[in-house]
């Protein structure tokens, strides 16, 4: 079982937050908190497993991360998940988000924080493994966009929609996107691109 | 122009969105907490709107505030609305919110349950997909319990995204509702062979993780797997697999023996490492369970370790901490085969990363032996003085004592050198395991009598240095060695050479700097070493320096009696009032020694820390029955109090001494001597090593004395370590002990030499020849008599996963089913045996009949059982793994009963589902879902027929399926059926059937949801809808098209096949009934061609389908009925046979209405319109007559809605 996915960049600020189990939000930010200076003060050459000991659960809980440029994704697991095996988990995510939002940079994760959630829900529910089919799940993500897409243009639907405007919720984001994209961001490196990151597990293709 | 201001207006309607909130956040850096709270106001201001979208929208900007860690459990109201609106972009909204923010606790989760049901059944896929996914975050029990059977049902749907999140969710489900297990099960199993690998991949991902807690549960489904690990080529599913393999192994060896050759073949062939790396561990674990008496096997472990090995080397520091990882797995039972790679673990203690570090030090730990043991901790300790960060340091200090102290100090050949060693590991300053090394300088010092001289000069050392005392002042767990010290130096103190200078060490002003607990201690032994003084002086008569040693004790314990700790205070005083006393009498030259050390007369054994709990419970003696009977329930509250102490009273019992006569206590005790000897505990009476070593002959030579001489017996001023120069010692001793046995040998030799010259044995020193410095007594620690000997209190009762543990091979019972939704009033609810009764009645119009089915089914069960055990055995035996295939059973078609049952009682299930529906008492009637499941019923019907065919095809080798999920489902129902949607029109070519509903959220609107279903075997297409509009209902058409214009119907309908399809109409009034006339027209499309069909309707919508059923409180409704604000009108209906709770449940379903109270035959009701009339009932039931008071803020409405329950009454 997965306990709980972090995703925060290299300040530590949240980007992604799923618990599996139930914590009050207080004991949520403590873990990020804790779960990101033990993972800062980590090599980048050295194994991506930690024991998390007292964080969440127990001895039988691990953390396993891996860091791309910016951002840390951090899923900690008991001991029923396969170390490798999610460490590819978490790179088909990425991928996943790669293809999703085409070219995925923090700001994305930062400015579509629900969009990556339900991408989430497509590889993991409730804490399980749910698919691992990259091409199955952007699949189901895109059909999803479509169904979101044709409720807030066209109206097909018997029943007459509430008083929506043109565009509706749906065109917001891309008018924030817009928005956002050029506004002067220094701090925020804009190309985060998967494809120049070294990836250490060899065998993602077995999993694809 | 004017256009340009609306489109203005409306788009400041979502002008913060999720993404201007976080640009806002982002620009807010100074003052973000103000910002945010000034956005939470507009969130709430947002919440309140009529408008969906706006509150979706304030939801979602919740959900990301959640993430910046503020609690939003306060819009969990609002966060059930946008879950329930009809879109799926909001409901995808809600449901994230839901999921991040619900949980057990959350009170109004109990409302969603109807919410859930329905998106559970809803048409579209994404619907349903996004309430699972939300659910299987925030289930709880009752959510499991209601939902159980809508999730069953899902895990056949046809799209298998559906199914996968289905049968994924079942596992939450399980955890909260460890009943639904059972039923479920089969199903599951069937899933294991789903074609979409998605699907099989979650449902061994459900079993897996069952399995990982019950293992021995799932061992009959051994063959299944295995199949599948052969076949399977998904990397995710075949880990899975083969991990849940490596927990059943434990419980099945010969399983083992057949998993070993395919899985030595994949981690030959694989190229991924993370399944090469499962493989391994899967081996390790075959082997573990094998006995030793496998010598073929040796392979396999060369195999696993030259692989791990292989790991460790890589640059990548991934395998390298997995190859350790594993490796400490095959220590365990083969240290042999790891230790040869000891350079390897030590070259991986000076990583620089602290993971594979502590994996390593883990490692290290089932390496030691007699004869490495000083070289490794030697090692260590170069480590802890290296070691940056105390938390790294902390973990080698624990591992350093861990490794020596494991198995009774087994390694441990010096105890001086140990001692030397935890002296040493005092100087670590910070750490926090200063009781660890206190613990283990106690014990040792308890249980080596050897060493206690030893010991003693160490200790009064250690008290005497002043850095310790020092370092305390920074709390730091250190201070607690002086403990230690302290006990030791008293408890031992004729071991003392200068017992004095203890003591007047112990007596430091600074001592009281301490921790209270430890002043405690030092008070206590202060008096110890007292005694001990005492005595020396008066032997030698010296009775001016027992004077001096009282006047000293008697001017320095003030400063104890002024201690915070009570403790130390305490005895302090005490002790103050002992040592005057003693004082007055040495002035009359009384000699006192005798009598001061009585007070410490005898020596304190260890004991066993189970020692309490292992304390038999006497024969005849029954703990779980009642001392005093309990008070019978029928006296008042007030009692309770006193059956609080009955409670108490077995406790006192316990310590009761057995009664036993002489023959019973000398049987106990040779049954004793028996567990002793098997008992882990007790060394004493077991051969031992260390005893062995005590009696062997030529150890009693080795001179300790010579040992005590070449060490300094002080610890040294600077710190020096000392243990380095035992390491030395040690390494002559042996040598010098090397060369006697070798004298001896040699001697043995040349007599051999002489006589038959037929041995030449080569020397070898292997750890048992390494005798001990010093004698070694480890006195064992005492156990009470009778001890038991079991070693079951590990188990953690609370242990969430106890309750799956459950025997799935057991065919399931009639009475073992997922809850079906029933009427549930406030009071039957509770009592299930009220229901139960009325079941009875229900079925006893032919009970004979199904008695004898269930007696057969029984039988067939049993059988079916025994055979399966029987399989079990004989998949186990064969050895070649292609023999797999099973025997086909007999009459596979009594295999699947559920087809059996879906197939010969098609009317009974559709029943059972549309009775489904809409039944909770408390919420929302759902009309929709009823009749979708009854499509996807149908559907399902024919998939599984087809399944049914597959397997006869295949005959898979599976038994376990035997368990008629269905049929208990399917008997046992109290209620007729009934279904709330209603003839619209019919002809030839289509059905109509239609149901009105309201909702509490748009006032004006009503839904109508007609069921269309295809009668003809033409193909119907084009359908349109029109209604002739009235002034008072229209029909709400899309934007642009004119009052008279069509509604298209959104599907085509084939042959044989029904759908629904959902129209809205705006209601000015709803007072009173209306009907509307309209027309259906569509083109059927056959061979011969298509014509144009028409259809009329009149479409009645009564005041019934204007009331929403809403639940209400009994001082609410008492409050309204107060009120007077309510008009009145009553009826009455005579002829009534039908049973009031079902009349009851009649009128909630057909009259959306709920109960508010029930009292015998009389019960209140409340429903409310969607324009926000509230309508109350009260409902009474005569001999054969209903009367029904209703009280509303209408008369008009009251009355009709009154006239159609009489209606509906009458056909009672």
């Amino acid at each position: 079982m997965i306990q709980a996915i972090l995703v925060f960049n290299n300040h530590g600020k949240p980007r992604l937050v799923r618990f599996y189990q139930r914590f009050p939000e207080e004991i949520q930010q403590q873990i990020i908190r804790e779960t990101f200076h033990l993972v800062l003060k980590r090599d980048d050459n050295i194994c991506n497993f930690l024991e998390g000991g007292s964080l969440i659960g127990g001895s039988d809980y691990k953390l396993i991360y891996r860091h791309y440029a910016t951002l840390y994704f951090v899923f900690c697991v008991d001991s029923s998940e396969s170390e490798l095996g999610i460490l590819d988990l978490i790179q088909v995510f990425v991928e996943t988000l790669d293809k999703c939002f085409e070219n995925v940079c923090e700001l994305d994760l930062i400015f579509h924080m629900d969009k990556v959630h339900y991408i989430l829900q497509e590889v993991v529910m409730g804490g399980m493994v749910l698919e691992t089919n990259m091409n199955e799940i952007v699949a189901q993500i895109e059909a999803q966009n479509r169904l979101e897409k044709s409720e807030m243009t066209l109206r097909v639907s018997l029943i007459p929609t509430f008083t929506s405007p043109q565009g509706g919720l749906s065109a917001a984001p891309a008018r924030a996107v817009s928005a956002v994209k050029n506004i002067n961001l220094p701090e925020m490196p804009r190309n985060i691109n998967i494809g120049d990151l070294n990836i250490k597990v060899p065998n993602l293709s077995q999993f694809v | 122009m004017a256009l340009k201001m609306v489109k203005g207006s409306i788009d400041r309607m979502f002008d913060k969105n999720l993404q201007d909130l976080v640009r806002g956040i982002r620009n807010h850096k100074e003052d973000e907490a103000k910002y945010i709270s000034q956005c939470i106001d507009e969130i709430k201001q947002e919440l309140k709107q009529d408008n969906i979208a706006v509150k979706a929208n304030a939801v979602c900007k919740l959900t990301y505030l959640q993430m910046l860690g503020y609690d939003i459990s306060w819009a969990a109201f609002n966060i059930i609305e946008v879950m329930s609106a009809s879109k799926f972009t909001f409901k995808r909204i809600g449901y994230l919110a839901a999921s991040q923010c619900f949980h057990e606790g959350t009170d109004v989760i109990m409302l969603t349950t109807n919410q859930i049901r329905k998106d559970l059944s809803s048409p579209s896929q994404y619907d349903t997909g996004v309430a699972l996914t939300g659910l299987s975050c925030f289930v709880t029990p009752d959510l499991a319990r209601d939902l159980a059977n809508d999730i069953m049902t899902l895990m056949s749907h046809t799209k298998p995204y559906i199914r996968k999140k289905a049968v994924l969710i079942m596992y939450k489900v399980f955890l909260k509702y460890p009943e639904s297990l059972r039923p479920a099960f089969p199903r599951l199993k069937e899933k294991l062979e789903d074609p979409d690998p998605g699907v099989q991949s979650a449902a061994v991902n459900v079993i897996c993780e069952l399995a990982r807690r019950n293992p021995k549960n799932y061992l009959s489904l051994a063959p299944l797997f295995f199949k599948l690990m052969t076949s399977s080529t998904n990397n995710w599913v075949l880990i899975k697999i083969i991990k849940l393999f490596g927990a059943l192994t434990p419980l099945e060896p010969r399983l083992g023996k057949k998993l070993i050759e395919p899985l030595t073949n994949l981690i030959h062939s694989t190229s991924a490492m993370s399944l090469l790396y499962e493989c391994v561990n899967t081996v390790i674990a075959v082997l573990i369970s094998l006995s030793s008496g496998m010598p073929n096997h040796s392979a396999s472990i060369q195999l696993c370790v030259q692989k791990l090995r292989i790991l460790i080397e890589d640059s990548d520091q991934n395998l390298k901490y997995l190859g350790l990882l594993a490796m400490s797995k095959i220590l365990r039972t083969h240290p042999k085969s790891v230790q040869a790679h000891k350079d390897l673990v030590l070259q991986c203690l000076d990583d620089k990363d602290e993971s594979i570090r502590l994996r390593a030090l883990d490692l290290l730990y089932g390496m030691v032996s007699k004869k490495n043991l000083m070289e490794i901790v030697k090692k260590l300790m170069t480590h802890v003085d290296k070691a940056e960060g105390t938390t790294y340091r902390d973990e080698l200090l624990t591992k350093i004592i861990d490794i020596c102290s494991q198995s009774n100090y087994q390694h441990i050949t010096n105890f001086e050198w140990y001692i030397s060693i935890l002296v040493e590991l005092t100087r670590l300053e910070g750490t926090r395991h200063g009781h660890l090394i206190a613990a283990q300088m106690l014990d040792v010092a308890i249980r080596v009598k050897a060493i206690r001289r030893f010991a003693v000069s160490q200790m009064s050392a250690l008290l005497d240095s002043a850095h310790l005392v020092a370092s305390s002042t920074q709390r730091s767990g250190i201070c607690e060695v002086l403990y230690a010290a302290a006990w030791i130096c008293g408890e031992f103190s004729e071991h003392l050479q200068e017992p004095q200078q203890t003591l007047e060490a112990m007596l430091r002003p600074k001592v009281t700097t301490l921790p209270g607990h430890i002043q405690a201690v030092y008070v206590q032994n202060v008096v110890k070493l007292y005694a001990a003084i005492l005595q020396q002086k008066e032997q030698a008569a010296d009775a001016q320096a027992a004077q001096e040693v009282t006047q000293l004790l008697v001017e320095r314990l003030p400063q104890f009696v002024q201690s915070a700790d009570l403790e130390a205070q305490e005895r302090a005083s005490c002790i103050l009032q002992l040592v005057k006393h003693v004082q007055k009498l040495q002035a009359r030259d009384v000699p006192v020694a005798e009598e001061v050390s009585a007070l410490f007369a005898g020596e304190l054994n260890p004991v066993a820390p189970k020692a309490q709990k292992k304390v038999p419970v006497p024969e005849g003696l029954d703990l779980d029955a009642w001392i005093n009977e309990p008070l019978s329930d029928s006296e008042s509250e007030d009692e309770k109090p006193k059956a609080i102490f009955h409670d108490e009273e077995p406790r006192h019992a316990k310590q009761r001494p057995p009664e036993a006569d002489e023959q019973e206590l000398a049987r106990r005790r040779e049954a004793r001597k028996q567990e002793q000897a098997n008992n882990p505990f007790y060394i004493k009476s077991s051969p031992s090593p260390q005893k062995r070593y005590q009696d062997a002959p030529g150890v009693d030579h080795i001179p300790v004395v010579q040992i005590d001489l070449s060490v300094p017996l002080k610890v040294p001023g600077k710190w020096m370590p000392m243990s380095d120069q035992y390491v030395k010692l040690e390494e002559e001793r042996r040598h010098r002990q090397r060369l006697e046995k070798d004298k001896r040998k040699r001697k043995k030799r040349e007599r051999e030499r002489r006589g038959a010259r037929r041995h030449t044995s080569l020397h070898t020193e292997s750890d048992e020849d390494i005798t001990p410095a010093q004698r070694v007594d480890i006195v064992t620690e005492e156990m009470p008599e009778n001890a038991l000997p079991s070693d079951e209190d590990d188990k953690d009762p609370n242990d969430p996963y106890r309750a799956l543990d459950i025997d799935l091979d057991k065919p399931l019972a009639d009475s073992e089913k997922l809850p079906v939704q029933k009427h549930r009033d406030a009071e039957t609810s509770k009592s299930p045996e009220r229901q139960d009764v009325t079941v009875m009645e229900k079925k006893s119009k032919k009970p004979k009949r199904k008695e004898k089915k269930h007696k057969e089914k029984e039988r067939e069960k049993k059988k079916k059982e025994a055979e399966k055990g029987a399989d079990l055995d004989f998949w186990l035996s064969t050895t070649p793994p292609t023999a797999t295939p099973a025997p086909l059973p007999p009459g596979s078609l009594q295999e699947e009963p559920g087809v059996n049952a879906a197939v010969t009682a098609p009317k009974e299930e559709p029943r059972g589902e549309e009775q489904d529906a809409g039944e909770d008492a408390e919420q929302d009637l759902e009309k929709k879902p009823s009749e979708q499941k009854k499509k996807k019923h149908k559907k399902d019907k024919g998939e599984r027929s087809k399944d049914k065919k597959k397997p006869k095809k295949r005959a898979p080798p599976r038994e376990g399926e035997a368990e008629p999920v269905q049929n208990g489902a399917l008997c046992e129902e109290p209620l007729p059926p009934m279904s709330s949607y209603s003839l619209l029109a019919e002809n030839s070519y289509i059905k109509m059937t239609y149901d009105v509903q309201g909702s509490l959220q748009k006032d004006s609107r009503v839904t109508v949801s007609v069921v269309l279903e295809n009668q003809s075997s033409s193909f119907l297409r084009n359908m349109e809808l029109n209604v002739l509009d009235s002034l008072n209902a229209r029909l709400a058409r899309p934007d642009g098209s004119s009052v008279h214009d069509a509604v298209p119907v959104p599907f085509q309908l084939p042959p044989g096949i029904s759908n629904e399809a959902q129209f809205v109409f705006t209601i000015q009034s709803i007072v009173t009934a209306q009907k509307l006339k309209g027309t259906l027209s569509f083109i059927a499309k056959n061979d011969e061609g298509s014509t144009h069909e028409k259809l009329d309707f009149k479409l009645h919508f009564t005041c019934t389908s204007y009331l929403v059923t809403t639940p209400c409180y009994s001082d609410a409704f008492a409050k309204l009925l107060e009120s007077g604000d309510l008009s009145m009108s009553s009826v009455k209906v005579d002829g009534i046979s039908m049973s009031f709770q079902n009349l009851l449940a009649k009128i909630c379903f057909h009259h959306h209405f709920s109960v508010v109270e029930r009292v015998d035959s009389c019960a209140s009701m409340y429903s409310r319109s969607i324009q926000g009339h509230h309508v109350c009932l009260l409902v009474k039931k005569g001999e054969k007559s209903v009367s029904v008071d209703g009280k509303c803020s209408d008369s008009t409405l009251l009355s009709n809605v009154l006239e159609e329950m009489k209606e509906t009454l009458a056909k009672c």
